[in-house]
């Protein structure tokens, strides 16, 4: 094989490869770029004045802002999580270890009635806040618990395989060399987690800031006030504003390749940290 | 977007002989630190993900079995479920048939950018579903590029089954994808290289030998897929129009009843997608613990 390193045995590359890029390209790509077509043909100024609309400022505040929340939050009890399920034994540990990934299987608009049913003020925990004068769905309060809820899984399942996989003689050594557990946790351990962490961060804040299904019910859509930016491009092509609508979908497509370019860095990261391959 | 969608490592490593982080005195917490721990995350497990799950049951079955059945084989919410069955069928078979001949391109074979083909790929994972839908509404909408050539031939895409099928396909892009190009990286290509120079076929090959070898990778992406297709809801809901027991999916027949406070009836049919996620999740865990005793016999014959 070293001889003839160009020579290529197995049969299938052209037609697979063209297949991949025929596919990729009409379904994906030229769809994708209809979006910037159609922002140039409004010209820039235009596309200034949709983006910088004073409610479309606070469409992309709060969805970036709950995001950024939601995926911080996840990250402190992710953590714990997938610490709790690699490190202890405890009943129904492989019951939660599996409904875990709840959130990617159960449908969006789903989890977003369910979670209403809860968090309104008629509703379970709603009514317990309602007593203390505190109101959660239909604020942005409620945006930021939808985003919990399915930003979790990202963090647990890039976390819990980084933790499985590190070496217990480092631990064994830091505690024969005098360490306590919590200066082996601050500077062995949570060191080799970082990069894994903040890949799954990323993952989670980039599908919350595009998420729509579990939001829109729970966030009672009030403009200025609990309007996601996804909510506002539906509003938009409902008055056939096609315009309106394509621009702030150019900057949340900007914004998602920008985070894609994050991510995979991070991943890069995260491999080398732990001595992978990806 | 891998790593959160793909199948768990980890679960294999935990096959192996379990290593007893508790016994062993470098690894132990002290037991306050233990049942905190475990009670704040347990905590947020149950009040995030449990209570929302058991919600939707709750509420289903609220005003007894009757009104739940009632609302589930009424006419709108059967032709949603025939609608979501339709959008399926279509899109995982296509995603299938692309994951598969893109992971053989991808793992077989050496070429420029391929890890940038690898994130385009990936991209669907990381756009907004509701800007997944606006892009067929902007190429085939009345207003579209393609919208007046589409009219003239009386061909109607958006507000109609196509147009949902698209957006299906859209956002479950790239999960068998995702799946199998790892998977057939690690697997490198002798063992297919010496079926050709044996004299097999490439369809024989890949039949033969490379399908075993994936094959639970393969089931695993498919039922991701499914899962994701049958969901689907800021896409499907940008493009389809909303004609009721026409082009509405089975999550857009939720959020018409539970606009019209039909709660127990949005429940209703949200029940059957809650069931669908548990026998998704059910199937996970299966493939996984499946595909650890075939990573386990193999590592035990690479052994011996």
């Amino acid at each position: 094989m070293a001889s003839l390193p160009r020579h290529q045995v197995l049969p299938g590359f052209r037609l697979t490869l063209g297949y991949t890029l025929l596919y990729l390209s009409l379904l994906v790509l030229i769809p994708l770029s209809t979006v910037f077509v159609k922002t140039a043909s409004g010209g820039w100024e235009h596309f200034v004045a949709i983006a910088t609309a004073p409610r479309v400022l606070a469409s992309f505040r709060l969805s970036f802002g709950a995001a950024l929340l939601a995926a911080a939050i996840n990250a402190v009890f992710g953590l714990l999580l997938a610490w709790s399920l690699v490190r202890y034994r405890f009943p129904g540990r492989k019951i939660v270890d599996s409904l875990i990934d709840l959130p990617f299987a159960l449908p969006t608009a789903v989890a977003g009635i369910a979670l209403t049913a809860i968090y309104s003020p008629k509703g379970w925990v709603g009514s317990l806040a309602a007593d203390h004068g505190i109101r959660i769905a239909f604020t942005p309060a409620g945006v930021l618990i939808a985003l919990i809820f399915i930003g979790l899984p990202f963090i647990v399942r890039t976390v819990q395989p980084v933790l499985e996989d590190l070496e217990v003689e480092l631990e064994e050594a830091a505690t024969s060399l005098g360490a306590q557990r919590w200066q082996i946790f601050r500077m062995v351990i949570f060191p080799t987690l970082l990069p894994a962490l903040l890949t799954g961060f990323a993952l989670a804040f980039a599908r919350a800031v595009g998420e729509y299904g579990s939001v829109i019910f729970i966030a009672g859509n009030i403009p200025m006030v609990s309007e996601i930016a996804p909510l506002m491009i539906i509003t938009k092509l409902e008055q056939y504003d096609y315009t309106g609508a394509t621009g702030i979908a150019a900057v949340m497509l900007i914004a998602s390749f920008i985070l894609l370019f994050i991510i995979n860095s991070l991943q890069a990261w995260s491999a080398r940290r732990i001595g992978r391959k990806i | 977007m891998s790593g959160a969608t793909s199948l768990n490592a980890a679960q294999v490593a935990s096959l192996s002989p379990a290593r007893h982080y508790e016994d062993n005195p470098a690894t132990r917490d002290r037991p306050w630190v233990k049942w905190s721990i475990l009670g704040i995350s347990l905590a947020f497990f149950a009040g995030f993900l449990l209570l929302p799950l058991a919600t939707v049951f709750v509420e289903a079955f609220k005003k007894g079995w009757d009104v739940y059945l009632a609302a589930i084989t009424e006419d709108d919410a059967l032709a949603s479920i025939k609608l979501t069955l339709i959008a399926a069928v279509i899109a995982v078979p296509l995603n299938l048939v692309f994951g598969v001949a893109a992971a053989w391109a991808i793992a077989k074979f050496e070429f420029r950018a391929k890890q940038f083909l690898i994130t385009l790929i990936d991209l669907p994972f990381s756009v907004s579903p509701v800007v997944a839908g606006l892009v067929y509404v902007l190429l085939f909408g009345a207003q579209g590029l393609l919208g007046p050539w589409l009219d003239a031939h009386d061909l109607k895409i958006v507000f109609a089954v196509p147009g949902i099928v698209l957006a299906t396909v859209f956002v479950t892009f790239p999960f068998v994808a995702r799946e199998l190009i790892p998977l057939m990286q690690a697997q490198g290509k002798e063992e297919e290289e010496a079926a050709i120079v044996l004299g097999a076929n490439g369809w024989q090959t890949f039949w033969h030998v490379t399908l075993p070898n994936i094959k639970w990778g393969l089931i695993y992406g498919v039922v991701l897929c499914n899962a994701r297709a049958m969901g689907e809801f800021g896409a499907v809901s940008v493009v389809s129009g909303h004609i009721r027991g026409i082009t509405n999916t089975m999550p857009l027949q939720i959020e018409i009843l539970y606009n019209e406070y039909q709660f127990a009836a949005a429940f209703a049919v949200a029940s059957l997608l809650a069931l669908l996620a548990l026998v998704t999740l059910v199937l996970k865990t299966l493939i996984e613990w499946r595909a650890a005793l075939n990573a386990r016999d193999h590592q035990q014959e690479s052994a011996s």
